[in-house]
């Protein structure tokens, strides 16, 4: 499957779970931000992608989890250099490099834009 | 029971599927205002479309957090889809089939079909009226962390007695 039908599918997905247009969707779109995802559409948008390209997706693989309650990773509200190092072995399909500056934890779902999605599938697809 | 929309559960296959039936009743008060007669036309009682998804909503919830052992807080997170062909009107019966697509840590999705049964023709086949798709998250599991009561206030000693009148047993008796 090629980069391209892979976001083909990624957008038909995002269409579906996020009801936005299809020419909203682009590789630089941020989900939160620029898509309007809320915290409950990342579960959808797991289901989606699972069924859309037959993979399993354990939870925390693709968005973190399970971190903020973790006082090593998130402290007043910013996550750790021990956060960041555990987020980042977890999630090699995400670009932190803006991020690191100023980890505030809210501001994380920011990290996931389309081109996120694309790559996190490419990395699924390529083990199979 | 309040804020109970459906009547009984009459099926349940765990973690797969569940059917449940509402009588829809003249007596149920907010049906004499939707829709009230008006100067230009007659009273049309019908079950608003909303409390028909909320029926839907605890026919798959009840499956939800029956498949996890009623240990999660299962809560109505997205309604993905939600579409009507015709009305829900009194002295009918609804009868909602939910099945679960995915199930996860985090939550689950299920799709839902909603049947009406017409007391006044006997032996005939339900009608389909209409299908509801929804998302359900395990709040405790959230991404943000926030956290929750530890009691479980979702499944109250409401949806208890249901199941206990629709002849279930209680995992967490």
């Amino acid at each position: 499957m090629t980069r391209d039908d892979i976001f083909a599918k990624i957008r038909s997905v995002l269409v579906d779970a996020l009801a936005v247009d299809d020419d909203e969707v682009t590789m630089t779109s941020v989900l939160t931000t620029d898509l309007g995802a809320e915290s409950i559409d990342f579960l959808d948008i797991v289901f989606k992608l699972e069924q859309a390209f037959g993979v399993k997706i354990p939870q925390g693989e693709l968005f973190p989890e399970n971190i903020a309650q973790d006082q090593r990773y998130v402290q007043a509200g910013k996550v750790t250099p021990e956060g960041l190092a555990l987020l980042k072995s977890r999630m090699p399909h995400v670009d932190f490099a803006g991020f690191e500056a100023n980890p505030v934890l809210k501001n994380i779902g920011t990290l996931f834009t389309v081109e996120t999605l694309v790559r996190f599938i490419e990395g699924k697809l390529a083990k199979q | 029971m309040r804020w109970m929309w459906i009547d009984r559960i009459v099926e349940l296959v765990p973690r797969v599927r569940m059917v449940a039936v509402k009588n829809v009743s003249m007596a149920e008060e907010h049906l004499h205002d939707h829709f009230a007669a008006s100067s230009v036309r007659e009273a049309l009682p019908i079950m608003p479309a909303s409390l028909v998804i909320e029926g839907m909503a605890q026919t798959a919830g009840i499956l939800v957090g029956h498949a996890g052992g009623f240990r999660e807080k299962v809560i109505l997170a997205k309604v993905n889809k939600a579409e009507f062909s015709a009305e829900a009107v009194p002295g009918c019966t609804l009868r909602y089939t939910a099945t679960i697509n995915q199930f996860d840590a985090g939550g689950a999705s299920t799709s839902g079909v909603i049947e009406l049964l017409d007391p006044a023709a006997p032996g005939a086949a339900p009608t389909r009226i209409g299908s509801v798709d929804l998302m359900f998250s395990h709040i405790d599991q959230n991404m943000a962390g926030t956290e929750f009561p530890k009691e479980n206030f979702v499944f109250s000693s409401t949806f208890k007695t249901l199941l206990r009148m629709s002849g279930i047993p209680d995992p967490q008796p």
